[in-house]
């Protein structure tokens, strides 16, 4: 099932109905753009002559063909709001929102895995409860408001932490993650609950067969069947999640940067939407199933590592 | 001798699964009377659970105050006041006013309708498109089980908070039009779900007897089938209302879902958002509101699950 062939057809196929159903639905609704930009004065002819500049006389699939064909040599249309090549103002908003992600998924895997296993030890135990309320809380809260939570707790009352805001890398490796750590957990916390229940029960399914069995009969120590035996066996259903996980959390990621006012992708995504701004939200929708793509190939490729098993299964 | 050897071999069987099974055979042939019997039991197994019951009753509060509440509250939740903005709470005014002296505590109760009613939309819409779906992909398989597992698989990959802002910006900004969104989003979880436990009935007897004596595919999917994909799915529902719930309190934080002066809980916290400094005390309450009723729905798919022993078709 999970093999590469499957992420090769189905990702076009998601970028082409994703794409293909926003242009529709651009076509179908209501207002005109070359209206919008032609400005408050402008004649019938200005109208028209905008209209034609952007190719928005021609039959919509003449105009999404325009579009694919455009994007397969990196151009994503003229930002109407903006006047910028939409390619050119992604690049400008991506660091932010790539070290926000980075950051998440990192805190999510190691708060995430970490907090499953043990909660394995002794199932039913007190480190398992207070697990397992943690987690139950982690997944009913909204992201943005643990954020404004960390935002009173550590920025307001102990001024430990800057409130808001974003300062690239390349201004010092401190002020970054000063600025990176707030937004980063609170955009892992509801992932990282999840990926904690997920772990505790495929490593509890693999602690329960009869291999583990054997090898705590040879007295073998505990923490060495944990990462001999239970990590590659319990590996792939915990992957499976973290990339469906990762996905989402690209999602959050518009309302955490709201919270933080991290000029980022997902303010872009937010402004563009109340501004109508059609060529850069279809950007941003082409970006997010490419990353999809490349999500869905690395999950793939793991299995690979984790399970040289899975290699054979694809061949046979 | 032989049919007697035959019967009992028949009830060696179920056996294995004790009562789920045996309560199984009687609901195929006789329907409604043992239906509800199975009903009550879940019921039983579900309130003997004190957490469960406790979100349950939690539940039952939130869904009478979404009905009754603004009945109840004497204070209007659209009445300007802007004498009395930001003002902490106090015996007036319980949980404080917002920036426009609006009583935080009549609009929370009025809130309360406008989530629950978004979180049915959003969970409506997915059964809508997943349930039927999912029949025919497990009921048939083949081709079309192909087709429509790959389209599944497509949006699946989309996260959903992204499709919903798409088509919020196509459409404009509108509480019904996202939470449409956010249910064609879920679908492909309860599509999932049914397909998988359509797929474990459809080789059973029954559903070949039903075949045998010239039943429609359609009857057999509606009357015989469908009823066995119910609890799953059952936990499936109540999973997603908790993750709706957070989906609106999401786009409603964006300011694409509910459009003032009506105020859901997500957009609550929008304005909570935007005193944050002045007024830190509005963002609690809205938030405990979304925090316990997804926690509520999420104990209550976890009680159902353990109550109708996680049947097959879950995975």
């Amino acid at each position: 099932m999970t093999t590469l062939r499957r992420v090769v057809i189905t990702t076009p196929i998601l970028f082409l109905l994703v794409t293909f159903s926003v242009f529709a639905m651009m076509a179908a609704a209501p207002g005109d753009p070359a209206i919008d930009l032609a400005g408050q004065n402008a004649t019938d002819e200005d109208v028209a002559r905008v209209r034609a500049e952007l190719g928005l006389d021609r039959s919509f699939l003449v105009q999404y063909w325009n579009w694919l064909s455009g994007v397969f040599t990196g151009d994503f249309g003229t930002s109407y709001s903006r006047r910028q090549p939409v390619a050119e103002l992604i690049a400008s908003r991506l660091e932010p929102t790539l070290s926000l992600a980075l950051v998440a998924i990192v805190v999510a895997v190691v708060l995430g895995v970490a907090l499953g296993v043990l909660a394995t030890v002794r199932p039913g135990g007190v480190l398992d409860r207070i697990v397992g309320v943690v987690s139950s809380a982690g997944i009913a809260l909204p992201q943005f408001w643990v954020g404004m939570l960390l935002v009173m707790v550590f920025a307001l009352t102990l001024r430990t932490m800057p409130a808001t805001g974003y300062v690239p890398l390349s201004e010092g490796v401190a002020p970054w993650a000063a600025h990176i750590v707030l937004p980063a957990v609170a955009l892992a916390v509801m992932p990282a609950a999840e990926l904690a229940r997920h772990t505790r029960g495929s490593v509890l399914e693999v602690l329960d067969k009869d291999h583990i069995l054997t090898a705590r009969a040879k007295g073998i120590p505990t923490w060495r069947i944990y990462t001999m035996h239970v990590a590659r066996n319990a590996g792939i259903p915990i992957v499976t999640v973290l990339g469906i996980r990762i996905a989402q959390l690209l999602g959050g990621t518009v309302v955490i940067e709201t919270v933080f006012g991290i000029q980022g992708l997902g303010t872009l995504t937010i402004d563009s939407v109340l501004g109508r701004d059609i060529p850069t939200i279809l950007g941003i929708v082409a970006l997010a199933a490419a990353v999809v793509l490349v999500i869905n190939l690395l999950v793939d490729l793991s299995y690979r590592f984790i399970d040289p098993r899975t290699v054979n299964r694809v061949a046979a | 001798m032989s049919l007697h050897d035959e019967k009992t071999a028949f009830a060696a069987v179920p056996e294995a699964e004790k009562l789920p099974a045996t309560e199984e055979s009687p609901r195929a042939e006789k329907g409604p009377r043992t239906d509800t019997s199975m009903v009550a039991t879940t019921v039983r197994a579900l309130c003997r659970d004190r957490v469960t019951l406790c979100a349950l009753v939690f539940l039952g509060f939130v869904t009478l105050v979404a009905v009754v509440g603004p009945l109840v509250v004497a204070t209007d939740p659209n009445t300007l006041n802007l004498r009395n903005a930001l003002v902490s709470p106090n015996a007036e005014f319980w949980l404080g006013t917002d920036d426009l002296g609006r009583d935080q505590f009549s609009r929370l109760v009025d809130a309360t309708r406008v989530t629950m009613l978004a979180a049915t939309e959003a969970v409506l819409v997915s059964v809508i498109i997943g349930l039927p779906l999912g029949l025919v992909s497990g009921y048939f398989g083949g081709k079309i089980d192909a087709v429509l597992g790959r389209l599944n698989d497509a949006l699946m990959s989309v996260p959903a908070l992204l499709l919903a802002v798409a088509v919020v910006a196509v459409v404009g900004p509108g509480l019904t039009t996202s939470m449409f969104a956010i249910g064609v989003v879920f679908s492909p979880s309860i599509f999932r779900i049914v397909r998988g436990a359509t797929m474990a009935v459809r080789s059973e007897t029954y559903v070949e007897a039903a075949a045998a004596i010239g039943c429609r595919p359609l009857r057999i999917m509606f009357v015989h089938v469908l009823r066995n994909t119910f609890p799953p799915v059952l936990v499936q529902i109540s999973l997603l209302f908790g993750i709706a719930m957070i989906a609106e309190a999401n786009l409603s934080f964006l300011g694409l879902g509910v459009t003032p002066p009506q105020a859901s809980w997500g957009s609550l916290l929008r304005t909570a958002f935007d005193n944050f400094y002045a007024a830190p005390f509005l963002m609690f309450a809205p938030g405990l509101a979304i925090a316990l009723t997804v926690l509520a729905f999420s104990q209550i798919g976890d009680g159902l699950r353990t109550a109708v022993g996680d049947t097959k078709g879950t995975r």
